[in-house]
Parts: C-alpha cells; sequence; structure tokens
C-alpha cells in the first residue's frame, strides 16, 4: 500500500473528531497533579519563576500549558517572573503571557513581569543565582529591573518558590544541574513527549515537584484549573489518531506474517 | 494585517506538508524561509540582548567617562575576539586561549554538578527507597517497584559493561537489560508519537478554525 493513504487515514482521524467535536474524559496523573498541589500550596504573593525554553516549533504540547499555569497563578495571587533561554520563544512568551494578563486582569511590573531572553543558558542560571539584575538589567520592554514594584523585594533564588521549565529540550536538566544542585531551587516542569521519559528518573528522585507531560499533561492540568481549552480539546482528538496507529500497526504484522507464511 | 499573516500561514503550512505527496519547490522554498528566519531572528536577539547590553553598553559608558567600570570589559570582549583569529592563517594559534577559558570554566562548572544531579542523586533514589522498606513504610507494590528498579539499573549497567565476556549469567543479567532498554525506547517512541501528533492536530486545528473559520 503506499505510504500516502496512511497520510490521508491520519488526516482524516484528525479532521473528523474536530469538526464533531468528542468529549472523552481525562483522568489526572500524579505528577500532573503534584504540580498543581504544589502551586496552590503557595502563599499568596509568593513569585515563581516560568521559562518559556521552546519555540515555535512546539508550542502545540507546551502553549496550553503555559496558558494553565498563568491562568492558576494569577488567580491564586502568584506573582511570575517570564523569562526564555531560547531566542525563538521571547515573542511567542511576550504574546502569550500579555493575553492570559488580560484575561485574568494582571499587572504587569506587580503581578508579572516579562524578563526575555538572555543568550548563554549556563551563565544566566548561575548569574540568577547571585543576583537577578546583574543578569537582566532590564526587563523586555526595556524597564530597569530593580525598578519594576514586583522585583523590589526579590534578589535571586533565595525569594523565588518554584521555577517552571517549559521545555522542548534539555533545558530542564541545565536548570536541575546548576539551579536546583547549587542553590536548592525547586523546580518542576512542562515537556514535550519527545523528552518525557528522561525527566522521570529526576521525578522519582524529587528533583522536579512535578511534571506536565505533552499534551496529555496539557489537558490534565486544564481539568484541574476547571478552564477546558485547546489541551483538552486536542486529547481527545489525540485518542482517535493512537486509535488508528495501534490499527495499522496490529494490520501491518497480521499481512507480514500471513506473507511470509504464503511464502513458506 | 492579522488577516494577511493567518494567509501567510496557513499557505506556508500547506507548502510543508505538500512534502507528504513528494518532494517539490513549494516544500523547499518554505523550509529555506523558516531556516532563514529562525537563524537571522536568532543572532538580532542575540546582538540585542547580549552582545549590546553586556558589552558595547558598558564600554561606551566607560569610553564617554560614564562609568570606567566598563574598561574591565575590555578584557572579555578582548579574549572573545581572539576566536577571530581563526581568519588569520598567521595567527591561528591565539584561539587557544579562549577555547582554553571556555573549556576550562565549563568543566570546572559542570562536572561537580553534573556528578550530584545526574549520578549522586540517581544512585539515592535508586537505593533510597530500601530504608523504607527495612522500616517497614513501604506498601506491597512500593516494594515490587524498588526491587524491580534496582534490577532495572543493574541488568542495563550489565550490558554496558564490556570489561569481561558476555557469557553464562552476565550474558543473562545483560538480556535482561537489553529488555529494560527496548521498554523504555518503546516508551519513548510512544510519547514521541503522541507528541508528533499533537503537532499536526495544532495545525490542523489552526487551518480548520482560524483560516477556514470551519470550527469556532
Amino acid at each position: 500500500m503506499d505510504r500516502r493513504f496512511v497520510y490521508i487515514l491520519v488526516a482524516l482521524a484528525v479532521i473528523i473528531p474536530m469538526l464533531f467535536r468528542v468529549n472523552l474524559p481525562v483522568s489526572v496523573s500524579e505528577p500532573t497533579q503534584k504540580l498543581y498541589d504544589y502551586i496552590e500550596a503557595l502563599p499568596s504573593d509568593s513569585t515563581i519563576i516560568l521559562a518559556f525554553d521552546y519555540g515555535p516549533s512546539s508550542l502545540a504540547e507546551l502553549n496550553p500549558m503555559a496558558k494553565s499555569l498563568l491562568r492558576q497563578c494569577f488567580d491564586n495571587d502568584v506573582r511570575v517572573i517570564a523569562l526564555t533561554l531560547y531566542p525563538d520563544g521571547t515573542t511567542l512568551a511576550s504574546t502569550l503571557i500579555q493575553e492570559i494578563a488580560e484575561e485574568k486582569g494582571a499587572v504587569d511590573g506587580e503581578d508579572y513581569v516579562f524578563l526575555g531572553f538572555r543568550p548563554g543558558a549556563t551563565q544566566v542560571i548561575l548569574g540568577m543565582g547571585s543576583d537577578i539584575s546583574s543578569v537582566f538589567e532590564t526587563d523586555y520592554s526595556g524597564k530597569a529591573t530593580t525598578e519594576i514594584p514586583m522585583m523590589k523585594d526579590i534578589t535571586n533564588y533565595a525569594q523565588i518558590s518554584l521555577l517552571i521549565d517549559l521545555a522542548s529540550g534539555s533545558s530542564t536538566e541545565v536548570w536541575i544541574t546548576y539551579a536546583n544542585v547549587q542553590y536548592n531551587l525547586q523546580i518542576a516542569a512542562g515537556v514535550t513527549g519527545v523528552i518525557i521519559s528522561q525527566m522521570y528518573p529526576y521525578l522519582q528522585t524529587g528533583q522536579l515537584v512535578g511534571l506536565i507531560s505533552g499534551i496529555l499533561g496539557a489537558a490534565e492540568y486544564e481539568r484541574l484549573i476547571d478552564v477546558p481549552a485547546k489541551g483538552m480539546l486536542w486529547i481527545n482528538i489525540e485518542s482517535f489518531v493512537h486509535l488508528l496507529i495501534v490499527g495499522l500497526v496490529v494490520a501491518g504484522n497480521i499481512i507480514f506474517f500471513n506473507q511470509r507464511r504464503r511464502e513458506e | 494585517m492579522e488577516l494577511f499573516g493567518i494567509w501567510v500561514a496557513a499557505l506556508l503550512t500547506l507548502c510543508i506538508y505538500s512534502f507528504l505527496y513528494q518532494d517539490n519547490p513549494f516544500y523547499r522554498f518554505a523550509e529555506h524561509l523558516y531556516v532563514g528566519i529562525s537563524v537571522g531572528y536568532g543572532i538580532v536577539l542575540s546582538i540585542h540582548q547580549g552582545l549590546i547590553p553586556f558589552a558595547f553598553k558598558p564600554f561606551w559608558a566607560a569610553v564617554t567617562g560614564e562609568s570606567l567600570i566598563g574598561l574591565v570589559k575590555l578584557i572579555p570582549i578582548g579574549v572573545g575576539l581572539l576566536f577571530f583569529a581563526r581568519l588569520s592563517p598567521g595567527h591561528t594559534w591565539l584561539i587557544r586561549y579562549p577555547i582554553a577559558i571556555l573549556i576550562g570554566f565549563g568543566s570546572g562548572v559542570a562536572i561537580p554538578n553534573v556528578l550530584r544531579a545526574n549520578i549522586f542523586e540517581q544512585t539515592r533514589g535508586t537505593i533510597e527507597p530500601f530504608a523504607a522498606m527495612h522500616a517497614g513504610t513501604l506498601s506491597g507494590w512500593g516494594v515490587f517497584e524498588a526491587v524491580l528498579m534496582v534490577v532495572g539499573v543493574v541488568c542495563t549497567l550489565t550490558y554496558f559493561f564490556f570489561s569481561v565476556e558476555h557469557r553464562g549469567p552476565v550474558k543473562w543479567l545483560s538480556k535482561v537489560g537489553i529488555a529494560f532498554l527496548m521498554i523504555g525506547f518503546g516508551s519513548a517512541f510512544g510519547n514521541t508519537v503522541m507528541g508528533r501528533v499533537a503537532l499536526l492536530i495544532q495545525r490542523a486545528d489552526f487551518l480548520l478554525g482560524d483560516w477556514l473559520n470551519l470550527i469556532s
């Protein structure tokens, strides 16, 4: 069979459930629940860092997580310092934060600040451990970091309750290696499907306090904050595609063994 | 303007997906455009967010007499410029100094932290459940998980132990290690499929929703 028939079948498995919305139940996994509970337990006026360490090629999985996390933080009066170690993530993060801030009535400089991008991941992470304003002298819009109201009582990681790394690459490991090991900063992660397996050892040792895994994790988080959005919609469609893939794998194996038996 | 952006994004998405039929000029155009824009964007941002605030501004402040501390920046700027010595055949040897500094700094900072994050902590995580087991606070399922984890670690490490011939018990331990590796690869592949399908769904959502307005 021409492989292009498979592409057509996959396209249909995506388009049909998208046009005729289907709602399947989503159960919450323990790593996602742990992160949700951790943020819920933070006192109001706590500060977290949200690192947008991904580019447009991973926004399908990570944007829904980022939106849910920001909604939860703004609802709980948890202040957010956003930044990125990826140049591609700068505009993407800025747009997304503004969208959720407008929705929740969060004020720039008081409830959140977007510091933007600085090159040199290791040096940025280590430098922030001493003094955040020495690495980010200004925020993304050019305001001096030391003059931003919510940054007045924040010097370094000692005033940060949690860092959540939204990652499509190895950045979470870098944050763990330098910020967690050297400065004892609590770290959680939201990651793309490709790197989920690499994160589980860190979760088991407690180096990660929680983990949101791919689009499934995004759907789980939307369920936890009770704001169904793209994550829950897409995971339903995803289930149909997975069923099709399993069906194709089974069919492929049956055909293969039948052909081999005939040849023998 | 927003509508124009949606049309450009939709047409470029279709150009990329046209590769599924066969390689064609539309696909190659979109691919080169994406790579070019990504690299260009990254370079401009690195200059504006790195070179200008950390090198140029302090140096300029020192030149104008505003803050002489900026003169200290001449040292890293000078060392960094030695990378360009490679362009002059007679002075290529000068590049050894910035590379030596980079490797020295990188290794010095990384080795203790990486060892603790990836060796010591992982070893602790592997044997710690046995302390709970000894204290009697671990459930039956927890005991099973702890034993399974140690068996997995030992067998997988045995597979990568090449100093002895894989015969007898070592052969069987390494075979069990291969089974654990296969389960790990299967899990990673399954998660990768989930991630890739999510990308397709997001693009389909964009095409059917934002572009064609077929879904709300």
